[in-house]
């Protein structure tokens, strides 16, 4: 029998979501297809930490800090004039390996949940510090200036042509939702899930909890890092900011809003937020910050599963089902 | 050697087997200390292979602790436990599992959001291939009886329920040793008796160690019985010569039956 599968509706919702942003740069303004493509780099960063947190059970307020080595390893290396697809690879990597050096820490030393949150987010506070403490000149990697609190500007675009890259950046959306729903329902997946509901009965049963662990969050730091490189990429330009706790903390809200658990949460969660943002702060930004609040506590009491598990009522579940 | 050990005053009956078998699990001056308590102080036991025993005693005889030290969920702070020629003090709870030996907590430990099929599927899948795995998965759900909840999440299950699955799992794990502490906890009269089924049934292929309070189950399921007191072995003997021990009478069940 096959152990696990998907339901119908999703391989075309992969589909249609595919044609769908293929077919979206075609026909709106240059202007609208920028502002889209870092929602959608948001999307990215919001999946990224739904593979850790929603797969296995692991909260991170370090996707920031992720995000962040991932900005500045492409914004670095870019500038050094390497290929800007080699150095997209290097930003990945770079937030696996950050990723992963957090997590043996954590997974190794068999530290609570609790103390990875609070670890990530202290990491990602003290390169808020140290980025914003190399404003000197003499900061620079090669011709690569770090700039502190001012940044880092003339970072080369991966794809120079905005729809290009639009459809670089949703290329990879896609691709990175689709590989990750594909892992949740393999076996190795259904072994996250069993970690996140009881880490201890896994272990019971003869697997080690700890290198599945690592590996998952290795690979959201990846992901997290990829989605830096191409927000660096999107503006040119990379600063300290992106490792603040708003950031941090914003990245968490998205997944709590869409849902967590399933990537398809992560994306709408990621969007909802990030377009009331864009249109709140098109009023007056007085009240961004407020409103956004209130659409936390309304969300945390009504809906504490997020959007998403409250308007599916199971269609999308993956679970092994009997033959 | 453990026949004649201190912490054990009392001798054993010739069902507790020859002494030139190989055992299956051996502790030597197993003890567990939290602070300044001894929870279990110096247990030298021994199982045969293919052998059921029943392990009884007061609350805080140590009987949960003395688990949790077999099982690699506490390290002891001293005493050696051999497990299938292998020593294991100390070693990491997935290996100790890998070993073949399988453990249902005293609390239930299942994944509340998970349907039933999949405990059973990833317990035996550690073991085997995916379709083997589903097979294993389907012959338990049916001698479980299980068949019409197994697409249930076990989160929404009742406790009995809860206690099958966790017993299930450990089943599908195919383990050479099963240790179970308390598994017919909140079950009713029938699933009692389905449950002391079911473990005469594993125990063809399988040791087991139970942990009990229900003394109807001990009855039905047999065995040796072994009867922990204050972290020691009081007494190890056959259910009904342990039952007219006053001794046991006096610290197990109260000091009124031993007068009375």
């Amino acid at each position: 029998m096959a152990p696990a599968r998907l339901s119908v509706v999703e391989p075309l919702l992969w589909i249609a979501a595919a044609i769908g942003l293929a077919l979206l740069p075609l026909v709106l303004s240059i202007f609208q297809v920028v502002q889209i493509t870092v929602f959608l780099i948001f999307c990215l960063l919001a999946v990224s930490l739904d593979l850790s947190w929603g797969l296995a059970g692991l909260l991170s307020f370090g996707q920031a800090a992720f995000f962040g080595i991932g900005g500045y390893s492409y914004a670095i290396i870019g500038i050094n004039g390497t290929m800007t697809s080699a150095a997209t690879l290097a930003a990945a990597a770079a937030g696996a390996a950050a990723a992963a050096t957090i997590g043996y820490i954590a997974f190794y030393g068999r530290l609570s949940a609790m103390f990875l949150a609070v670890m990530t987010l202290t990491v990602t506070l003290i390169l808020l510090q140290v980025m914003g403490s190399t404003a000197d000149p003499s900061y620079r990697v090669g011709s690569a200036v770090i700039g502190g609190y001012n940044g880092m500007t003339n970072i080369p675009s991966l794809v120079l042509d905005p729809r290009g890259f639009f459809w670089a950046v949703a290329g990879l959306l896609v691709a990175v939702v689709v590989m990750g729903r594909l892992l949740m329902m393999a076996p190795f997946g259904r072994v996250l899930a069993a970690i996140r509901e009881n880490e201890q009965r896994v272990e019971l049963l003869g697997y080690d909890a700890r290198w599945r662990k690592l590996l998952t969050f290795s690979l959201s730091g990846a992901v997290a890092g990829l989605a830096g490189a191409l927000f660096a990429s999107w503006g040119n330009f990379i600063n300290p900011e992106i490792f603040s706790l708003a950031q941090s903390a914003q990245v968490v809200i998205w997944v709590l809003v869409g849902g967590r658990g399933w990537l398809y949460g992560a994306v709408i969660g990621a969007l909802l937020v990030q377009v009331l943002t864009q249109y709140l702060g098109s009023i007056g930004t007085a009240y961004t910050s407020l409103a956004l609040g209130g659409l936390l506590v309304v969300f945390v009491l009504l809906l504490p599963n997020g959007l998403l598990p409250a308007l599916s009522r199971g269609t999308l579940s993956l679970g092994i089902r009997q033959a | 050697m453990t026949r004649n050990s201190p912490a054990e005053p009392f001798s054993r009956s010739e069902a507790s087997g020859p002494q030139g078998s190989p055992a299956l699990l051996q502790t030597t001056g197993l003890s567990k200390a939290f602070g300044g308590v001894h929870a279990v102080a110096g247990v030298d036991f021994r199982l045969r292979r293919g052998e059921l025993r029943c392990l009884i005693g007061p609350n805080g005889a140590g009987k949960s602790t003395f688990f949790k030290m077999l099982s690699g969920q506490l390290r002891p702070t001293a005493g050696t436990i051999i497990f299938d020629g292998h020593d294991i003090t100390g070693e990491p709870q997935h290996r100790i599992a890998r070993l073949g030996m399988g453990i249902k907590n005293q609390v239930p430990s299942v994944w509340d959001g998970l349907s039933v099929y999949e405990h059973f599927w990833i317990a035996a899948r550690r073991r085997v291939g995916a379709r083997a795995a589903g097979t294993a998965a389907d012959r338990l759900l049916g001698e479980l009886g299980l068949e019409a909840i197994a697409g249930r999440e076990v989160g929404a299950l009742a406790h009995g329920e809860r206690q099958w699955v966790e017993i299930g799992m450990v089943v599908a794990q195919q383990p050479n040793l099963i240790l179970l502490d308390e598994p017919t906890a909140g079950m009713a009269a029938d699933e009692v008796e389905r449950t002391a089924d079911l473990l005469r049934v594993v125990n063809i292929n399988a040791s087991l160690i139970v942990v009990e309070h229900d003394m109807q189950f001990i009855k039905m399921i047999g065995g040796i019985v072994t009867v922990l007191h204050q972290g020691r072995i009081l007494i190890e003997d056959a259910m009904e010569k342990v039952l007219d021990s006053r001794i046991v009478r006096e610290v197990y069940l109260g000091s009124g039956h031993a007068r009375g």
